[in-house]
């Protein structure tokens, strides 16, 4: 029977399983995230936020599932028919591709790629595509602002996420997710946030990442599109920006896609600057226990440490007001692009001269 | 084995499929998401290459900025689609010859390397530099120990590209109001509010 498992058809069937239990639990996830973005916000302006459907309102996002799946599907006369439904599609693709080198326990991962942060990288700057194409395709002004907005916003992002990203590879010494959180074990203090281990001496490139660790975070919320950077939809000028046209299944399969990328950009953080999977404290304990038991363990904090950062977008989302277009451009390209810069020649140099690399 | 040769030959039907829409496309915005899904594939190949790194720079390279920049412009183009089909029959025959062209080199080169491998005799350091050395390091200590000049003239010559493009699009409107964050910062109600006492019945005059 092991045999089986090691055969062509055998690891086609065990990934399809881990690709399956993957995205279910981030779907049904979701669906509890998406409410408990919604009563944070409600929260935060004395309101309830949804409570009707079953108990606190937690079956709310079910309902609105099924709403948007019963709905019909209006397709505008003078869209673009293929490329106007290929672009949820491909948010909705590209947002769950993503997770697929996501690790999410100690050899909890579906493909341990040895550039899995550059393959987080790529997936995440593609997501720029059902944006830009459900924005043309719609062949309508709003959604083609929206997504001209959107093209120029991401891309404009990604250049210092990319330069963030670099700072934590040179830290880490590999580009390999796993070895990455692997290099932040034992207390929050190895954490990449504090200048990823080293001793006390190492505390020091805290100096550099924690600006790194912020820049990062407005960046992902930039990526996302979420407030306050959510030019591309912004409701007051565009009414809702590359998505006006779309309704039903492909509009829910756009919001799932962009929930998802939330999280996906949540677990970024987790894994690049917060240690993964690991507890902030020594975990020498767990040696002893079942292999299983550990992973559940390790599973629950990064699962937390998740959510908490979904909590921060959430806080985000409801405490600050919208960017102005320009001031957005300002930001990513006149400060935190050179600040970024500026971090990759300091982490490189303090690495040569002072601490001497990991690996 | 088999898994790869249907991935192989998955991504090389695609590929070369795309790339036949790419010219074939009515619309030119097709055009280039076709251009993208090539690109795409072509990464996919690398992967089975096992040059995953290469495979990764690709799509963040060009899919991810290149061809977006690519789309940008050409959605913005208003092209007139019956004008762009007009001179096919004339330019068919130069594209025809050099199509042909490409093909022929190309063949000549595959079977060259088919004969004798990588460039022959001169063989330069493969992308993988054994087990334990990810691509990425192999790269990298290829890229600057031995052939560290290019790289860096390589580098010169795109910032001189860069800093010419910026030079050709770059004008200064006299008249433009522009915001100045730090200025705006340093305001404090002393020096950005003035209070004034009219009298019941007038205005202020400047």
């Amino acid at each position: 029977m092991t045999d089986f498992w090691t055969t062509p058809a055998g690891w086609t069937l065990i990934t399809v399983g881990q690709i399956l239990a993957v995205t279910i639990w981030i779907l049904l996830s979701l669906a509890f995230l998406l409410l408990a973005d919604r009563k944070i916000w409600a929260g935060v302006q004395m309101r309830k936020g949804p409570n009707v459907v079953g108990p606190f309102g937690l079956l709310q996002s079910f309902a609105d599932f099924l709403k948007f799946l019963l709905k019909e599907v209006v397709i505008p006369a003078g869209a673009d028919k293929s490329v106007f439904l290929l672009a949820p599609l491909i948010t909705f693709i590209l947002a769950f591709g993503a997770w697929a080198v996501v690790p999410l326990a100690p050899g909890w991962v579906i493909a341990d790629l040895n550039v899995g942060i550059l393959y987080l990288f790529a997936v995440s700057s593609l997501g720029v595509y059902g944006i830009i194409m459900g924005g043309w395709a719609s062949n309508s002004k709003y959604p083609f602002l929206g997504s001209l907005r959107s093209a120029a916003q991401m891309v404009s992002y990604e250049v210092s996420i990319g330069f963030v990203i670099i700072t934590v590879i040179l830290l880490a010494g590999s580009m390999n997710l796993t070895a990455i959180v692997d290099g932040q074990a034992g207390g929050f203090w190895n954490w990449n946030v504090l200048g990823g281990g080293g001793g006390l001496g190492g505390l020091l490139g805290a100096v550099v990442m924690i600006p790194m660790t912020v820049i990062f975070f407005i960046s992902a919320l930039a990526e996302t599109n979420r407030p306050p950077f959510d030019l591309p939809e912004a409701e007051s000028e565009l009414v809702a920006g590359y998505q006006v046209e779309y309704s039903s299944t492909p509009y829910l399969l756009f919001m799932i896609g962009e929930y998802a990328n939330i999280v996906l950009m949540c677990a970024m953080i987790t894994i690049l600057f917060f240690g993964g999977w690991h507890a902030p404290f020594p975990t020498g304990f767990t040696d002893s226990w079942a292999p299983t038991a550990a992973s559940v363990f390790y599973f629950l904090w990064f699962f937390g440490k998740v959510v908490f950062f979904f909590f921060m977008f959430a806080m985000v989302k409801a405490i600050v007001p919208r960017y102005r277009y320009d001031q957005l451009m300002r930001l990513g390209w006149k400060v935190f692009l050179p600040t970024s810069l500026a971090a990759v020649c300091l982490v490189a140099g303090w690495l040569v001269y002072v601490r001497g690399p990991v690996a | 084995m088999a898994l790869q040769a249907i991935a192989f030959y998955l991504l090389a039907a695609v590929t070369v499929a795309s790339g036949f829409c790419v010219v074939s496309a009515r619309n030119p915005v097709h055009s280039v998401l076709w251009l993208i899904l090539a690109f795409f594939s072509a990464a996919g190949l690398f992967v089975l290459m096992g040059a995953e790194f290469l495979a990764m720079l690709l799509v963040v390279v060009y899919v991810g900025a290149v061809a977006v920049l690519f789309l940008f412009v050409v959605m913005m183009l208003d092209v007139d689609f019956a004008a762009l089909r007009q001179g096919f029959a004339r330019y068919m025959p130069v594209g025809l010859l050099i199509a042909g062209f490409l093909a022929a080199e190309m063949v000549l080169v595959s079977s060259t390397v088919a004969a004798r491998g990588a460039a022959g005799a001169n063989a330069i350091p493969m992308a993988s530099g054994g087990a334990d050395v990810t691509n990425a390091e192999a790269i990298g200590r290829v890229l600057y120990t031995d052939y560290v000049y290019f790289f860096q003239a390589a580098g010169l010559v795109l910032l001189v590209a860069m800093i010419g493009a910026i030079v050709l699009t770059l004008r200064h409107k006299p008249g433009v109001k522009r915001q100045s964050v730090m200025e705006q910062m340093r305001r404090t109600p002393a020096t950005g509010m003035k209070l004034a006492n009219p009298k019941p019945g007038e205005g202020i005059g400047e």
